[in-house]
């Protein structure tokens, strides 16, 4: 495959391609916003606190279905009310994922600088570990770290943020090998720039478009690993609640209750598919080339 | 085929895999005292020395890494504190049923994937085209454990034609292999579809057209060989995804394969087990991984010539 070069900055484009989106990724857009404000706005959005329980409803079905009025998608086996745990586990599967995103984008951007600065052993040893990692599926490496070290928040969040860095740090490296023989970046250099200041203040710049792209295809592989862990009872552990924990819960209920399930199911859903279908659109327009990664 | 090209990726895979079982090792030990956790806090010292001594635990740390080494060579990958059983006896049983649930679904992706893609690219722009490609996009995204308990609430609990869990019977297989096949067998539709896409652009396709190829012949005997080089890399990246899915599908219906295994085995913190089924996925994925690099090299002669030493 070839490798990335000649990438537009993204501001530019954005005004450029306004009044060209597809309606599908529109759609997309406004569902990606709505979880955006859920997530910022839990507190005022929710009816009550997700974990307030009214023993005497449990179970209850959605008010539409013929259950209680005050519960508008019914309630869950402690008689919590749904709404509220939809609303709250969505921000914390989002948090999660952001973070963890975050985590692996920062980290593996900076190791494919390194490895394009220093070459030699430092990049052979880091492309090594890239292999391995990308040659491990990384649902078994997370579940052993798990098993090994116990579940903490801060190793969960670790472990999301280790979750695809070797994408970034591929990307970068071979990115800032190709820029480095780019006439701008020789152009700086000749003129006395520090390696660090050409690499932060004008290779980067360069490049970062195609990491938000990155970033936009990475995050939805986040929130799958956060929920998968969260369903198996590995993940998030109540009380706190995230939108796999909801669904591994909601399983025992399948047959009585099944909306439990379906919900933060529905959710996760809609959810990545909304952020895949974004960050697909925004690599084909940004490079067709990449369009078979 | 070239030698060093073989060599230099055999080389590549046992230094990994050496590498696994190092990390394997270190990782076992940093995690704590294997007798504190089966015994508990309130052992006695002398007992707690006797199982020391039992496990050969007692033992200098690299005496104690070239012991797990070479018995992990020799196929020994320990002794379950918890299940008072052997590892590997533990694996190796539940392998067959790994297989069987793992090939059924990489032969569905596989039949149903690569001809709608195929197809889809074909009718580029199309109806058909639209259709398999959101077909593939919702298969592609929907999470493994979702698609498992929507089957199960549509077929077990609302038609009531197949059984929720368990395994045994024909019956048992449909649904945990369509859970696992659909997510492959989008993406590989997405892929085949790019890959022949790609290829019917391509001059000699052109020329083959201008002199007078029928058209079948021409994706028959010059597209198809094409397309299927990148289709082949893709494959291998398939099986990890097939043995990670199959850990969430075998645990959704309770599919008593290697992935509930594991699964139950960190819940209940069985080291021993998790780092054998660490170290049996990793051969597998390395041993895979090298298979598709060898066939990769053998389907395109200008892999296997040229960059077997690749540096910029």
């Amino acid at each position: 495959m070839s490798e990335p070069h000649s990438v537009k900055p993204v501001i530019r484009f954005v005004p450029r391609f306004w009044g060209k989106y597809p309606p599908l990724v529109l759609i997309a857009a406004v569902f990606v916003v709505c979880v955006l404000i859920v997530f910022l706005f839990a507190d005022l959005l929710a009816p009550s606190h997700y974990r307030v329980q009214d023993l005497d409803n449990r179970l209850a079905a959605p008010s539409f279905l013929g259950g209680p009025e005050k519960y508008f998608l019914g309630t869950d086996s402690l008689g919590r009310d749904l709404v509220s745990r939809l609303i709250y586990a969505t921000r914390f599967s989002i948090f999660v994922a952001i973070l963890g995103t975050c985590i692996g984008a920062v980290l593996g951007t900076f190791l494919g600088f390194v490895a394009a600065h220093f070459r030699g052993w430092v990049e052979e040893s880091l492309m090594m570990l890239v292999d391995a990692q990308a040659s491990l599926p990384f649902m078994l490496i997370a579940l052993a770290v798990l098993a090994f070290f116990g579940n903490s928040f801060v190793l969960f969040v670790i472990i999301m943020g280790i979750n695809g860095w070797e994408n970034y740090a591929r990307l970068t490296r071979g990115m800032v090998l190709s820029a480095n023989t780019h006439g701008y970046a020789v152009a700086v250099r000749s003129l006395g720039a520090k390696p660090s200041a050409v690499y932060y203040r004008h290779i980067l710049p360069n490049i970062l478009s195609v990491l938000i792209v990155q970033f936009s295809l990475n995050f939805p592989s986040t929130i799958l690993l956060e929920t998968s862990l969260s369903f198996l009872g590995l993940g998030i552990q109540p009380p706190l609640t995230s939108l796999g924990q909801m669904l591994g819960a909601g399983r025992a209920h399948l047959l009585h209750a099944w909306w439990i399930a379906v919900l933060p199911g529905t959710m996760i859903f809609l959810t990545t598919l909304s952020i895949s279908i974004i960050g697909d659109w925004l690599r084909d327009r940004l490079d067709p080339t990449l369009r078979n990664r | 085929m070239n030698l060093n090209f073989i060599a230099f990726k055999i080389f590549r895979a046992l230094l990994t895999m050496v590498l696994v079982i190092t990390a394997a090792f270190f990782i076992l030990h940093l995690s704590g005292d294997p007798i504190e956790i089966m015994l508990g806090d309130e052992a006695e010292p002398e007992v707690i020395e006797y199982y020391r001594a039992l496990y050969g635990l007692d033992r200098a740390l690299y005496v104690q890494y070239f012991g797990y080494f070479t018995g992990v060579l020799q196929g020994d990958l320990g002794f379950s504190l918890i299940d008072e059983q052997d590892v590997l006896e533990m694996i190796v049983d539940a392998i067959p049923n790994t297989l069987i649930l793992g090939g059924t679904a990489f032969a569905l992706s596989l039949s149903l994937g690569i001809p709608l893609g195929i197809i889809a690219a074909l009718h580029r722009n199309k109806a058909i085209d639209r259709f398999v490609m959101s077909f593939a996009v919702f298969g592609f995204s929907i999470p493994n454990f979702f698609l498992g308990i929507l089957l199960i609430l549509t077929f077990s609990m609302w038609l009531r034609w197949l059984p929720t869990a368990g395994s045994g019977t024909v019956w048992h297989l449909i649904m945990p292999a369509i859970t696992l096949g659909t997510s492959a067998a989008g993406s590989l539709a997405r892929f085949a579809r790019s890959s022949m896409l790609e290829v019917l652009n391509k001059s000699y396709m052109r020329t083959a057209t201008a002199k007078g190829v029928p058209r079948r012949q021409r994706i028959q005997w010059h597209a198809l060989p094409n397309a299927a080089i990148p289709l082949v890399t893709v494959l291998g990246f398939r099986i990890g995804d097939l043995v990670a899915g199959s850990i969430i599908t075998e645990a959704v219906f309770a599919w008593p394969g290697v992935g509930r295994l594991l699964v139950s085995s960190v819940a209940s913190k069985d080291l021993a087990v998790v780092q054998g089924i660490l170290l049996m996925v990793s051969f597998t994925m390395v041993i895979a991984n090298l298979l598709v690099d060898l066939t990769y090299g053998w389907i395109d002669p200008r892999i296997r010539t040229s960059s077997t030493m690749d540096k910029e």
